[in-house]
């Protein structure tokens, strides 16, 4: 053996053995067209194309790397491919939900009087009428979309203060107490309550304090509220936390109470985070149907009064026009304004998570330059 | 932009009113504190009350004629299965779709597509509904007569399978899909506090990506991944509308591709409305049950997750 024979085989063994670099791409193709070839025998369509071929080139791809790399290496490219897969099937129902909502929804939300009409007097016949004389679906949401932003602000009012006051209880004056450690961990655990139940004792609590049947949207506000402050809680507290602690010990240091500390050095520090989370936590409960239905009803009129009365909501709108259609005999009208509300519903949801991106962004606390 | 007020000009009385501020505040963050230690206490106060008398009724007046446990067990079991079927899909999924963000995704992508999956998340549970009703359960139907015909003699898929597609199965298949997001933003904070060291080492000692996974990243980030699970459990076992609105309810049966089963939300959900006298204690006693049996999933999910904080914190 001379000194110089390990060096050229270490020198063949890194460039020998290794799948050339466009391997992927070939193999992609053989299985596109493998897939479609294969789909055309037994009927085509494009989703049963994507699986097929993606199954190809799995297979291809490890039978290969397998062949030329060895068998650490062939399941190295196996769990690739299942990992990209993973994703690829989670986009799978999200493309699907939002196509379909846009697909059907598109119809109702451009029917002239959609968002500005309510339910009031829309009956079975006038349904029936729409569908055999092919006039304009009547009834809209407007009565839905009052009842949402009127149920929502009330449940912010009553959660933020009380979110707000606790992160800070927790941040500031907690430091490891009991008491601390209780409130964080039954925090958690109330993220966890289903959303039925909350509601249910919103209803419950008013039925024993107010009387039974007792159905307002400020029930139903209530009912929010219980799912809304674990969430205003969880993200104020961890915007709280990374407020530096030089900043506090500066105006410690300049002789400033705790409380004019919090309110005007922790928390204006903290402020875009703390509204950007509680614009999520709105986006959250906005969409929540169960509570709602348990506790404020369902109304076909405008009700402006928050805390008399049965209330609509956009969710519960959804859910009764699909479950209960105006006229039984032909749902289509129904399903076509319950899916324009839908469209409705995921926009407003889609426009509060963009509103609290750019809270984040626009009040965030300027660096020092 | 951090402005400091302190240009009070007595210090007396700006101590004194500064004292009582403080105590006034600190006061008001600890009376809301407690307040939602109260709330919760409050949830399962007046669950309890209100769920009584429907305890205690006679059996014939309970719906069914044969007392409240033989109401609320094929619910309670509907309600086990429909979220088994969730956790048994979404788990694999969540788990490869974290290890795709966290480790397999470039860089400049990876926050992106956290907040793609997220959107997930953000879409109201009656859409999802809606759409299991009007989109999934039409084409999934074919799949599920193929089952009965092929794996018919497995009891779970016992023939003849339902037309509309609309049964526990379908439902499930909604369910993992909301509980997804959830199982993947946890398991995904977990996967990227594996310790920078561990995962060179692997590499520097030759693993591939996929042993470093293994090697590395998922003995780390098991409890987890299992605390993420148990989370995703509570919300699909919580979950209402997407059942509610998908499944076409019936007596509890074995098969999953017939109609049939109930969950205890949504049979809270569609009955309640028009519900009166004992059938509202009924109801909000099932409600009861399901929040005890959340309650239970939660606090272990928790559990596990503080455990694993010091954990890691001594790391």
């Amino acid at each position: 053996m001379t000194l110089t024979a390990p060096v050229t085989r270490k020198r063949s063994a890194l460039t020998k053995g290794q799948l050339p670099k466009f391997a992927p791409y070939v193999v992609l193709a053989v299985a596109l067209v493998l897939g479609a070839a294969i789909l055309a025998l037994i009927g085509f369509n494009a989703f049963g194309w994507g699986v097929v071929s993606a199954i190809l080139f799995t297979l291809g791809l490890v039978a290969w790397s397998g062949v030329v790399e060895g068998a650490r290496k062939a399941k190295d490219k196996l769990a690739t491919c299942l990992v990209v897969g993973a994703f690829l099937v989670a986009l799978l129902p999200l493309v699907s939900v939002i196509w379909t909502v846009l697909v059907n929804g598109i119809p109702g939300i451009i029917t002239p009087g959609f968002l500005g009409t309510s339910m009031n007097g829309v009956t079975g016949s006038l349904d029936n009428k729409a569908v055999e004389q092919g006039t304009k679906v009547l009834g809209g949401v407007y009565h839905a979309l009052v009842g949402t932003v009127q149920i929502t602000l009330l449940a912010t009012v009553i959660s933020v203060p009380v979110g707000l006051l606790t992160a800070i209880y927790l941040v500031e004056y907690g430091n490891g107490r009991p008491l601390a450690r209780a409130i964080t961990f039954f925090v958690d655990v109330m993220t966890g309550i289903p959303s039925i139940v909350a509601g249910l004792f919103a209803a419950a609590f008013f039925f024993a304090v107010v009387g039974p049947g007792t159905k307002t949207g400020a029930v139903a506000a209530v009912a929010l509220s219980v799912l809304m402050i674990p969430v205003v809680v969880r993200s104020s507290e961890e915007m709280l936390k990374i407020v530096p602690n030089e900043l506090r010990e500066a105006a410690y240091a300049l002789g400033v109470r705790k409380w004019r500390t919090i309110l005007k050095v922790v928390i204006p520090t903290a402020i875009s985070g703390i509204a950007s989370g509680v614009t999520l936590a709105i986006a959250r409960v906005i969409g929540e149907t169960a509570p709602i239905l348990v506790t404020a009803g369902f109304a076909t009129t405008i009700n402006n009064n928050v805390f008399g009365g049965w209330m609509a909501s956009l969710p519960t709108f959804i859910y009764t026009q699909i479950l209960n259609p105006t006229s039984p005999s032909n749902p289509g009208p129904s399903d076509q304004r319950a899916w324009g509300a839908a469209l409705v519903l995921i926009i407003l949801v889609m426009l509060l998570n963009l509103a609290a991106r750019l809270i984040a962004r626009i009040f965030a606390p300027k660096a020092g330059r | 932009m951090l402005k400091v007020d302190v240009t009070t000009n007595s210090l007396t009385t700006s101590q004194g009113a500064g004292r009582a501020g403080d105590k006034v505040f600190s006061g008001a963050a600890m009376t809301a504190g407690c307040l939602i230690l109260a709330v919760l206490f409050g949830v399962a106060l007046f669950l309890v009350v209100q769920a009584l008398p429907a305890f205690v009724a006679p059996a014939a007046d309970i719906q069914g004629g044969q007392g409240f446990a033989a109401y609320i067990w094929p619910i309670v079991l509907g309600t086990l299965i429909a979220a088994l079927i969730a956790l048994v899909i979404a788990t694999p999924v969540a788990i490869g779709v974290a290890l795709f963000i966290s480790h397999y995704a470039p860089r400049r992508l990876a926050s992106g597509l956290g907040y793609v999956i997220d959107l997930l998340a953000a879409i109201p549970s009656v859409v999802y509904g809606a759409w299991g009703a009007a989109f999934l359960s039409k084409e999934i139907a074919p799949g599920y007569d193929w089952l009965a015909n092929n794996l018919g003699w497995l009891p779970i898929f016992q023939g003849p399978a339902s037309a509309t597609g609309k049964t526990i199965l379908t439902a499930g298949i909604v369910l993992s899909v909301m509980v997804l997001p959830i199982i993947t933003s946890l398991s995904r904070e977990i996967f990227l506090q594996t310790p920078k060291l561990h995962e060179e080492a692997a590499l520097a000692l030759g693993a591939t990506r996929w042993e470093m996974i293994k090697m590395a990243v998922l003995p780390f980030g098991r409890p987890g991944i299992i605390s993420a699970v148990m989370l995703g459990l509570g919300r699909a076992l919580g979950e209402t509308m997407a059942v509610a609105l998908v499944l076409s309810s019936g007596v509890l049966t074995a098969s999953l591709i017939q109609s049939g089963n109930q969950t205890i939300a949504a049979e809270i959900a569609l009955n309640f409305p028009e519900a009166s006298g004992l059938k509202v204690n009924t109801l909000i006693a099932a409600g009861l049950v399901l929040f005890v049996i959340t309650l239970a999933v939660n606090m272990v999910a928790r559990w596990i997750i503080t455990k694993h904080k010091e954990f890691s914190g001594a790391n």
